[in-house]
């Protein structure tokens, strides 16, 4: 055991210990702070992963931006007065008996595959490339997610607007 | 078993993808179902970003990555604009209440 297969472990159970309890406590804003943790888990994952710049974006994007619009979803739909924010959960056993059995063949599959793995030096920084492939290889898909994002912008301001009565 | 390899970040993806499954199908309040979906589509995350790392494709894992980053950002503010919208009309976001479309 390295230092790298320790920071490993260690950020496993960040994300998954938090994830559980995202997906099993019942108060809705305590899911979305350890959702907080299982956000900068997984970003701790792709840093190991010699993945520096997706790890800054997961930090800025998820945390700063999709945290605190799912955090406004949760102000705007329940009474604030209402301390106790808390939400039931429906089929828990055939839901835990299906997804126990999902994740034994899935976890399964992806330990018993002989991966053709050719692992190569870990690069000193992916920016300068991941800049180049997003201006040569995949600039199409680039300019499209832009299009996308203000299509987004748009759709999401006209639907949320409030009727003129 | 205990060097981290490919195997190990796949793992990890995969039993974060099944909890995600999970919250999806179990919690009834809608932004608890989005939390699960943002859970699943990191797991993909870090499945593309695994096999950037030990695959030796060059950088395609990663953007990919990128991009599904992207659409989870978009995804997030539309599906809340609904969740608004639902709230205004229902006065509740359980989706296990809500099943039909117009009052």
């Amino acid at each position: 055991m390295n230092y790298y297969d320790i920071m490993f472990y260690i950020f496993a159970a960040i994300t998954l210990v938090s994830a559980w309890f995202v997906v099993t406590t019942r108060n809705v804003i305590y899911s979305a702070f350890f959702l907080l943790f299982t956000f900068f888990g997984v970003a701790g994952i792709y840093v190991l992963l010699a993945a520096d710049f997706i790890a800054v974006v997961q930090i800025m994007v998820y945390v700063g931006g999709i945290l605190i619009l799912l955090l406004f979803g949760v102000m705007l739909t329940n009474t604030i007065t209402n301390v106790d924010i808390r939400t039931g959960a429906s089929n828990l056993l055939p839901a835990s008996i299906a997804t126990g059995i999902l994740m034994g063949a899935v976890v399964s599959v992806m330990w018993y595959t002989e991966w053709k793995i050719q692992p190569t030096a870990a690069p000193n920084t992916t920016i300068k490339e991941l800049g180049r492939l997003l201006l040569t290889d995949y600039v199409l898909v680039f300019e499209l997610l832009g299009l996308l994002l203000l299509v987004a912008l748009i759709g999401a301001a006209s639907i949320a607007r409030r009727e003129k009565e | 078993m205990l060097q981290v390899g490919l195997t190990h970040f796949l793992t990890l993806s995969a039993i974060l993808f099944s909890l995600g499954v999970y919250g999806v199908v179990t919690r009834k309040n809608a932004v608890m179902v989005l939390m699960g979906i943002e859970l699943i589509l990191n797991s993909a995350n870090i499945n593309f970003i695994a096999f950037a790392r030990f695959g030796n494709f060059g950088y395609s894992g990663q953007i990919a990555a990128l991009f599904v980053i992207i659409l989870a950002a978009a995804e997030a503010a539309i599906a809340l604009a609904i969740v608004l919208n639902i709230y205004k009309t229902f006065a509740n976001v359980n989706v296990d209440e809500i099943d039909h479309l117009k009052d």
